[in-house]
């Protein structure tokens, strides 16, 4: 799968990659009402990495509904939204309308974004919070929740636990770790917002602790990401408790990427004698 | 027009002066379309430490040879490591992306303003434009004359001004000193304009007091360089647009500089 914040809503990277042949695609964080997003600048690079702080940029359900979910419907794919609040009652209203688009399979319940001031990141740093959102959103989709976690906090695997126990389907992780880029010559901050999310290669191998932190805490199966680059990272997220992996940062390197990956994981089961991707699945010998 | 990843081969590494380079790259398969003001993201895998690609306006064009050159100016370690490539090697390049100037009337007289690495889609449009020797006019400034590139090769597209802020080649100071610019602004049906944002700026507010059409072309920071990140928005009238895609051509009207 795509990850949500690296693809647009699919159509942007479909110059470059046949959508039927991804396991999904998460689409860039949607909220009820238009968003803006943070100023620029909000990129800067990192070794082995970038920081973002877009401040989740969209033009809200309506639009979505409206002129998005028509280009999208027919594709053959799955369209996941990555459903976006600042209050409970926002994700619950935006899950109801996302509900009535027929072919959106899932959503992911973004718990965990960092380059927001209201909501985002705030409901999933602690247990009872994170439970409240993805109970009230649970009562009203009946389809796959698949809620996505933050890095930012002390202990990832209760968090998981947590939605897990309020119904959540899935666990997909990571989001961005918290970071800042600062200017030494002009002595200021590199971004608008000061802080913003690293991704890519530099939290790799953190994103795949936690992510074998929680693939052994919890039973739902649990969606891998951070600094996935190529099959063999894919193949060691999977090794470590993934059921499906997701690429971000990697596409903007080469939109490629995704494709060359799902070849790549055939090639290795076929090199190691798999006859399915199950078989990887949690599969590191400790 | 459809966008591609492709290992480009690199047929030629040619200084220019001490801080540019032409690097001309060649395709496999047919040139697709591609306009003055787009550009190109590269990556730079001779320097590890560098994670994204780097965007590069195009300079230039040879469709029968399947090639495309690009004007690097060492800025920073992306382009200087660009720089070192040799004849022979590949380079993943993504293009074509962006969109290009809107192009002139036949009865039109442009002025096309390029400072720095912005002297490339400028040169490509005074080449492309389709207007006559007289109506285009290039007004191209740098801080000294070994600053400036040498422009023979596009010089009878149309009548080539220059400025340096020392003084060594044409003009002393800014573009917006030179006298084409002074005096005649008015006359001018459109002008175009890359460079350091301080220099688009100063042109983008005579512009705009002129009541001349005036296209900018932009360089903010990318990542994806293909629509998908939104990392390089410019506030315009129209809330914020990504540069990569929307732009990095803009009317100076849709843009919410104080000018
Ligand atoms: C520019 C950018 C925008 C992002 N936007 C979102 C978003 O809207 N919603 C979300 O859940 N995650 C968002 N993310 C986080 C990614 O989906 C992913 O969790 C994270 O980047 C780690 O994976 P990676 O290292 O493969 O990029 C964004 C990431 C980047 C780099
Ligand atoms: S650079 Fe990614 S959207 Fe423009």
């Amino acid at each position: 799968m795509t990850a949500s914040g690296t693809c647009g809503f699919g159509q942007e990277i479909a110059d470059f990659v046949d959508l039927s042949k991804l396991g999904g695609v998460v689409m860039k964080g949607t909220t009820l009402k238009h968003r803006e997003g943070n100023d620029y600048p909000r990129m800067a690079e990192t070794p082995s990495g970038m920081l973002n702080a877009v401040g989740l940029q969209n033009k809200g359900v309506d639009n979505f509904v409206k002129n998005i979910y028509p280009t999208i419907k027919d594709v053959d794919s799955n369209f996941i939204v990555n459903v976006n609040g600042s209050t409970i009652e926002e994700y619950v209203e935006l899950t109801e309308r996302i509900n009535e688009l027929d072919k959106i399979p899932a959503i992911e319940l973004n718990i965990s974004c960092p380059n927001v001031k209201e909501g985002g990141m705030a409901f999933g740093v602690s247990c009872p919070s994170a439970e409240a959102v993805v109970k009230a959103v649970r009562a009203v989709y009946s389809k796959p929740l698949i809620v996505k976690l933050s890095p930012n906090v002390t202990n990832i695997a209760e968090i998981a636990k947590a939605v897990e126990g309020q119904g959540a389907d899935s666990v997909s992780l990571v989001n961005t770790f918290l970071g800042m880029a600062v200017d030494a010559e002009s002595r200021k901050p590199v971004l608008s917002t000061i802080t913003g999310g690293l991704s890519g290669p530099a939290i790799k191998p953190i994103a795949l602790r936690m992510v074998w932190q929680v693939a052994q805490a919890v039973k739902v199966p649990v969606i891998g990401m951070g600094g996935i680059m190529n099959a063999t990272d894919a193949i060691e997220f999977m090794l470590a408790g993934a059921t499906a992996v997701q690429v971000g940062t990697a596409i903007f390197i080469d939109p490629t990427i995704p494709l060359q990956i799902v070849d790549g994981i055939n090639d290795y089961l076929e090199r190691h004698k798999f006859s399915s991707v199950n078989e990887i699945i949690g599969a590191l010998q400790v | 027009m459809r966008k591609t990843v492709q290992e480009l081969l690199l047929v030629e590494n040619t200084q220019l002066n001490h801080d540019n380079f032409r690097l001309v790259l060649q395709s496999e398969s047919e040139l697709p379309p591609i306009y003055p003001g787009q550009f190109v993201n590269v990556e730079i895998k001779k320097a590890s430490e560098i994670f994204l690609r780097r965007p590069f306006s195009i300079l230039d064009i040879d469709p029968a040879k399947k090639q495309f050159s690009l004007l690097v100016k060492i800025l920073g370690r992306g382009s200087k490591v660009l720089t070192t490539y040799e004849a022979g090697d590949k380079i993943s390049v993504i293009y074509p992306l962006g969109n290009g100037f809107k192009m002139p009337e036949p009865t039109d007289k442009v002025l096309l303003i390029g400072g720095g690495s912005g002297v490339a889609p400028m040169l490509f449009l005074s080449k492309v434009c389709g207007l006559n020797t007289d109506q285009v006019h290039v007004l191209l400034g740098a801080r000294s004359d070994k600053d400036h590139v040498d422009i023979s090769a596009y010089k009878a597209n149309g009548n080539f001004y220059f400025t340096t802020e020392d003084g060594s080649l044409g003009e002393k100071g800014f573009v917006t000193n030179h006298p084409v610019y002074k005096s005649k602004l008015s006359e001018f049906d459109k002008v175009y304009t890359c460079g350091p944002n301080p220099m688009m700026k100063a042109v983008a507010a005579d512009a705009a007091k002129a009541g001349v059409f005036c296209e900018v072309s932009l360089e903010n920071m990318m990542a994806c360089g293909f629509g998908v990140c939104l990392c390089c928005v410019e506030k315009t009238t129209s809330g914020h647009k990504c540069v990569c895609t929307d732009g990095p051509v803009f009317n100076i009207n849709d843009l919410t500089w104080q000018i």
